[in-house]
């Protein structure tokens, strides 16, 4: 038997002594916790009565809070409390929703050239752009917009496969593309394949053996192999079809850059002539609005400078 | 009876503490499966039901990605937050996973919320994906799984396998009036690709009509992953509903 301190009543134990002398008091539970408890009851049944709660049958009560609103066809509606009705709600009247559908209705109403004049908007563009492009574009085309060589192309070059200019751009985000050449595997011989590739890497002047390069110009400018038709008789591609430029030094197929030899290099060429390219990006009208379309479009055209 | 004896007896103690649970969970479970308005009706424009069960070759990557715990890194569950929404699409329904045993909701985001993560990226993306997440994503910290290409889809179990879902209540079918009743749900195309029956067939001609690993010579796991991944969340079409519609339902 011993004495509470606060109290200084006497305190029964538990009855249990262990290890011959250990005893357990057996205090009543602190006050303060009574009193929670009982104040968690109490919330408890205005919540009931606030919120829906009680489940009756095939339906529930819905609680007397009825204060979502939210417009739906130009009518009001007034529903009990829910987190769709809150969302939705939110999405209409939210402090940052109309913010942000502010901006965005700035963005719609403005061409192109507008909003790369305005530092505002391009700030705006940016931010909202890099968030868009993270989640969207990123998979593929890495977060900085590098690409993957064979797989993906890098839009931070100045080499546009299906166009660089804003409007080719939005396209190309909205409707996706079909990146297509036929395989001339069986078109070509074995030395017919060896003169055009070694044209094709004349065109970046990384050929090696004159003679080929002549005998593979006649076959890329002539009916037989007919690459004008889409890369045309310079080799510089035709955009509309989204034809590569094959003079300069990027490749967006094979890494022929990367190759140190020569015999490496008309390897890579080879391999697409050969098999050719069979290459798709979904489109994002779906899932993107026209808004955010054309703020990523403003995002990406600047991921290479603007150019 | 006196507090003091539940508390000396373990035994007792133990039960009523799982009676006191029971009415807990009882309470807020169980009229669920009553209330109408738990599960929205989602409907196509022709009436039928917009989401159905998965395929055989769906239901066999799903399979998978409980095999590999996907779940463990990866939730499917959309919240009613603008923030969720903006960044993954429209919440996600209770319709959507009626047929998921067990359903893949998760609760812990290591990797992104996959439950609209179908039509967004390309079959070969995704298999590039999974064979090494890095090459496509440098800042990845998802696991290599090479093996989903290397290993030959195991299929010849599919009809048990739908069998034991058709047994929760998964309506895949086995008779013809369950079959009927199918066609008048899903419409008859769906309901083909439901029948227990013909799983097999089904399986084959969905991986060899989708291709979904880039390889046509052989039926690999990652088909059936992919085909899953590439079905997740695209079962509604929202544009065809306002934006309230779905508040309706709670």
């Amino acid at each position: 038997m011993s004495e509470n301190k606060k109290t200084g009543h006497a305190v029964q134990t538990t009855g249990h002594a262990w290890d011959g002398d250990i005893q357990e008091y057996n205090n009543p539970i602190p006050r303060w916790w009574l009193w929670s408890f009982y104040a968690t009851v109490v919330f408890s049944i205005i919540y009931w009565v606030l919120y829906p709660a009680w489940p009756i049958g095939h339906s529930y009560t819905t609680g007397v809070l009825n204060n979502i609103t939210y417009t739906v066809n130009g009518e009001e509606k007034t529903t009990h409390w829910n987190t769709r009705a809150r969302l939705v709600r939110d999405m209409q009247t939210g402090e940052d929703a109309v913010k942000q559908r502010r901006h965005m209705q700035e963005v719609a109403n403005a061409s192109f050239s507008a909003i790369l004049s305005d530092p505002k908007m391009i700030d705006f563009s940016s931010k909202i752009g890099k968030v868009l492009f993270t989640d969207n574009c990123a998979a593929c085309h890495g977060m900085g917009g590098q690409g993957v060589v064979g797989l993906f192309p890098s839009l931070v070059d100045d080499d546009w496969l299906w166009g660089g200019r804003t409007e080719n751009i939005r396209e190309t985000i909205a409707s996706g593309r079909i990146g297509f050449m036929p395989a001339f595997g069986k078109t070509f011989s074995d030395q017919q394949m060896d003169d055009v590739v070694e044209y094709v890497l004349s065109l970046s002047n990384q050929a090696e053996d004159q003679p080929r390069v002549q005998r593979g110009k006649q076959l890329f400018g002539g009916e037989q192999g007919g690459c004008y038709y889409c890369h045309n008789q310079e080799g510089t591609g035709i955009q509309s079809q989204g034809a590569a430029n094959l003079t300069d030094q990027i490749w967006t197929i094979v890494d022929v850059a990367g190759q140190k030899d020569i015999e490496g290099k008309r390897a890579l060429v080879r391999e697409v002539v050969s098999k050719g390219v069979n290459r798709s990006m979904p489109n994002w009208k779906g899932r993107l609005s026209d808004e955010e379309i054309k703020l990523l479009t403003v995002y990406v055209y600047n991921l290479s400078g603007g150019k | 009876m006196r507090h003091e004896n539940i508390e000396t007896n373990v035994g007792l103690l133990v039960a009523l503490t799982l009676v006191v649970i029971s009415i807990g969970g009882l309470i807020e479970i169980v009229p669920l499966f009553f209330i109408d308005e738990t599960i929205e009706q989602v409907k196509t424009t022709d009436g039928k039901d917009a989401i159905r069960p998965f395929t055989p070759l769906e239901s066999r990557g799903r399979d998978i990605y409980i095999r590999e715990g996907c779940y463990l890194c990866h939730s499917q569950m959309i919240r009613p937050f603008r923030d969720e929404i903006l960044r993954y699409g429209h919440y996600s329904l209770a319709a959507e996973s009626q047929y998921d045993h067990p359903f893949q909701w998760g609760s812990k985001r290591t990797g992104p919320d996959l439950a609209r993560v179908g039509g967004k990226y390309s079959n070969e993306w995704h298999t590039q994906h999974m064979i090494a997440p890095r090459s496509v994503m440098p800042d990845s910290i998802m696991p290599n799984y090479p093996w989903l290409l290397e290993n030959d889809l195991k299929y010849n179990d599919i009809a048990g396998r739908l069998k034991s879902q058709r047994i929760v209540g998964v309506p895949y079918s086995l008779t013809d009036e369950e079959y009927e009743a199918n066609v008048e749900r899903f419409g008859k195309e769906a309901a083909d690709r439901l029948n227990i029956h013909a799983a097999e067939e089904n399986l084959m001609a969905q991986a060899e009509q989708g291709n979904y690993d880039g390889d046509r010579s052989r039926l690999t796991e990652m088909d059936a992953l992919v085909a899953y991944l590439q079905v997740l969340g695209t079962m509604v079409d929202f544009k065809q509903y306002d934006e309230g519609h779905f508040a309706e339902f709670r």
